[in-house]
């Protein structure tokens, strides 16, 4: 077994999905002879044929709504849309029929299918290849919303997330696809879909994070223990539902939370994590929350990219700033 | 100049609007079984929204959307596909929709704000009623593209209206029907108005049909209001697609004599001349006359059907009105497999004040 990036790691969850699942297809734009513009999906065609991997035209909400077709017809399609800039024609078959189709049916049909887009920014990508717009999905009930954040993670919650029986939005942060590697056993084994991951273990202050920006968030955390912080780092990954029990009980120890995203502030995932601790952990709490995020403003072009994403400094920043409460 | 394609749009009529047959007609004008199924079916649709016009009147169900003078596209659709096929249909089609294996009982439900009236197993994979516009021509695609994956033998009817066609989800439908060659079959219900806005409003071209062109597939016009031309068109469209000869478009020219719903007042919009020279293309009364003609019905007949029809109706209507309401924590049951522990405590949470 080799060290192995998340996009080849994706690559690998899908290989062996498709060799055990023969109701799953693969489908999107240039995903077949060109296997995908990151090229997750290399390969799939060549073992897979075309039945199975299916390069569609150029049309996102098309895609999204032959996958609840399909899904409701008993297949497992794992849609890609290219960039999650491309995402939002999609959205309305995901607000409308992805996650009311169970429901609405009281469990005739249901939507296993699984909507896998490349989001975030830091590659210097053209316009709308950048934003981190996970909230929008958040907020859809029926769905579930994943967010990986390194290659084994990305392996286990892929493979969670098509075997999942409702629809799952499952978005790879596309600064790590090439970031990293890690070595990632090949054994088919799935992560849980509703937990929290705790990367680095601390009693002195919490920090949330998911996808990319637990990078900036982990190097903060070390660069604060030279200083004798000791922060404890949780890795989200999935997004809905947000399994609070976990950061509860961290924030019970430590007192004190700092949210990490790259998305920007109003009504984002870190705004929903600082009401529920605002509810159900407010008395263990020294200091007031803090968000570390984007900023309400869009997304700019590359040239000033650096300056919208959080830096380190600024979570440093927010963490010196939280520990000063007594 | 060279021509590099060029196109022509068929137009299918059977009966005249006053019965007469005109040309030749399919075999299935033959099939008594068939033509009486047909009129039955238009019958008991027209009594079926008569009554539900009433009980929304009165409070017993909410907003309803009424097939007035369109009863001939879903009997002619239900009862050319086989029981296997399966329909994604819009919010227009109880004819169809009662051929699939829907009752009065489950359609009340839901157009009495119940959810259960979308579960009934009986129907098997049959799709729900679609609110959203031509959202569902991609499921049908979908749909379609799974049971020729699985190599089943079974086709995808799609209904949708005129406004439907004017947006992007049936492009984009047609377009990978064609792409595909999937086992689906599209049908227009161009009822000549989408609420307030007349087809002529929807789009400059002479016909909806001719999209179809753009999508590489057929595309027929049919009269809408003419039971044999949809039966026999939508049927021929389906076993095509069967055998493997892919989509077709289907045109079925009608119109709404109802208001767009219960909550819409057409006179608002349209004048009483308009809607009255349109009552003599009514299907009902033309599918009675052909069969008068025909020797194949007798007042009596026609009064024991509605005797029967009227009689079932009240029978479903009574089971509605007597049905228990669902738990209000239902509203979690279904939403996932397996519930979240967030939505968990949340239902909790509404128990207490059930």
């Amino acid at each position: 077994m080799s060290d192995i990036t998340m996009i080849d790691a994706v690559n690998l969850a899908m290989h062996y999905e498709m060799n055990q699942d023969p109701a799953m297809v693969v489908l999107g734009e240039d995903i077949g002879i060109n296997g995908g513009v990151f090229r997750a999906t290399v390969g799939l065609l060549d073992k897979f044929g075309q039945e199975r991997v299916l390069d569609t035209p150029l049309a996102e909400n098309m895609i999204a709504g032959i996958a609840v077709g399909m899904a409701a017809q008993g297949l497992h399609p794992v849609a890609e849309i290219q960039f999650m800039g491309f995402i939002y024609p999609a959205i309305d078959q995901m607000i409308s029929h992805a996650g009311r189709l169970r429901n609405r049916t009281r469990g005739r049909l249901s939507c296993p299918m699984v909507l896998r887009a490349p989001y975030g920014g830091g590659i210097h990508a053209p316009e709308h290849h950048s934003e981190s717009t996970e909230a929008m999905f958040a907020h859809i009930p029926g769905l579930r919303v994943v967010i990986p954040s390194s290659p084994a993670r990305a392996y286990g919650l892929l493979l969670a997330a098509i075997r999942d029986p409702d629809p799952v939005v499952f978005l790879e942060p596309k600064r790590v696809y090439r970031l990293m590697k890690q070595s990632v056993k090949d054994n088919g084994e799935a992560l849980p879909l509703d937990t929290c991951f705790v990367l680095r273990p601390g009693n002195d202050i919490t920090l949330v994070s998911w996808g990319a920006m637990l990078h900036e968030t982990q190097l903060a955390a070390e660069q604060l223990a030279t200083e004798g912080v000791e922060a404890e780092v949780i890795d989200l990954a999935t997004i809905k539902p947000i399994d609070m029990e976990t950061i509860l009980e961290s924030v019970g120890r430590t007192g004190r939370c700092v949210i990490v995203q790259e998305a920007a502030r109003t009504c984002s995932v870190g705004s929903e994590i600082s009401a529920r601790l605002a509810e159900e952990g407010l008395m263990s709490l020294f200091a007031p929350i803090r968000r570390v995020s984007g900023y309400d403003t869009v997304m700019p072009m590359f040239r000033l990219e650096k300056y919208y994403m959080p830096s380190t400094e600024r979570i440093i920043q927010a963490v010196r700033e939280t520990l000063e409460y007594a | 100049m060279n021509k590099t394609a060029s196109f022509k749009v068929d137009y299918y009529q059977y009966l005249q609007p006053n019965g007469e047959p005109e040309g030749e007609l399919p075999p299935l004008a033959d099939d008594t079984k068939t033509i009486h199924a047909l009129y039955r079916n238009m019958l008991f649709t027209r009594l079926y929204d008569e009554r539900a016009v009433n009980l929304q009147r009165t409070g017993q169900i909410g907003t309803f959307a009424s097939s007035l003078g369109q009863e001939a596209i879903g009997a002619g659709v239900g009862h050319a596909m086989q029981p296997n096929d399966i329909i994604t249909p819009s919010f227009r089609e109880s004819g169809a929709l009662f051929f699939r294996g829907f009752r009065v009982y489950d359609l009340l439900l839901y157009w009495g704000g119940d959810e259960r009236g979308m579960s009934n197993p009986e129907v098997g994979d049959d799709f729900p009623i679609c609110v959203p516009i031509s959202t569902h021509a991609t499921h049908a695609a979908g749909a379609a593209f799974a049971v020729k994956y699985r190599k089943e033998p079974r086709v995808v009817v799609c209904i949708l209206g005129d406004g439907g066609t004017s947006k992007g989800d049936f492009y984009e439908a047609i377009n990978l029907a064609g792409v595909w060659n999937l086992p689906l079959v599209f049908v227009i219900n161009n009822n000549q108005w989408a609420i307030s806005v007349p087809r002529a409003m929807q789009s400059k071209t002479e016909t909806l049909a001719q999209k179809a062109i753009a999508a590489g597939i057929p595309g027929i016009q049919i009269d809408g209001n003419d039971p044999i031309a949809v039966r026999h068109h939508v049927a021929e469209a389906i076993e095509n697609a069967r055998s493997g000869g892919g989509p077709t478009l289907i045109e079925a020219i009608s119109y709404r004599l109802c208001h767009h719903t219960t909550a819409d007042d057409a006179t608002r919009y349209r004048s009483d001349e308009e809607l009255e020279a349109q009552r003599k293309f009514d299907p009902i009364p033309r599918l009675k006359v052909f069969m008068n003609q025909r020797g194949i019905w007798s007042d009596d007949q026609e009064k024991q059907l509605l005797a029967q029809c009227k009689d079932d109706i009240e029978k479903e209507v009574r089971l509605y009105l007597d049905s228990e309401p669902q738990a209000p924590s239902s509203m979690f049951d279904s939403l996932y497999a397996e519930l979240p522990d967030e939505l968990t405590n949340q239902r909790q949470s509404l128990l207490g004040k059930e």
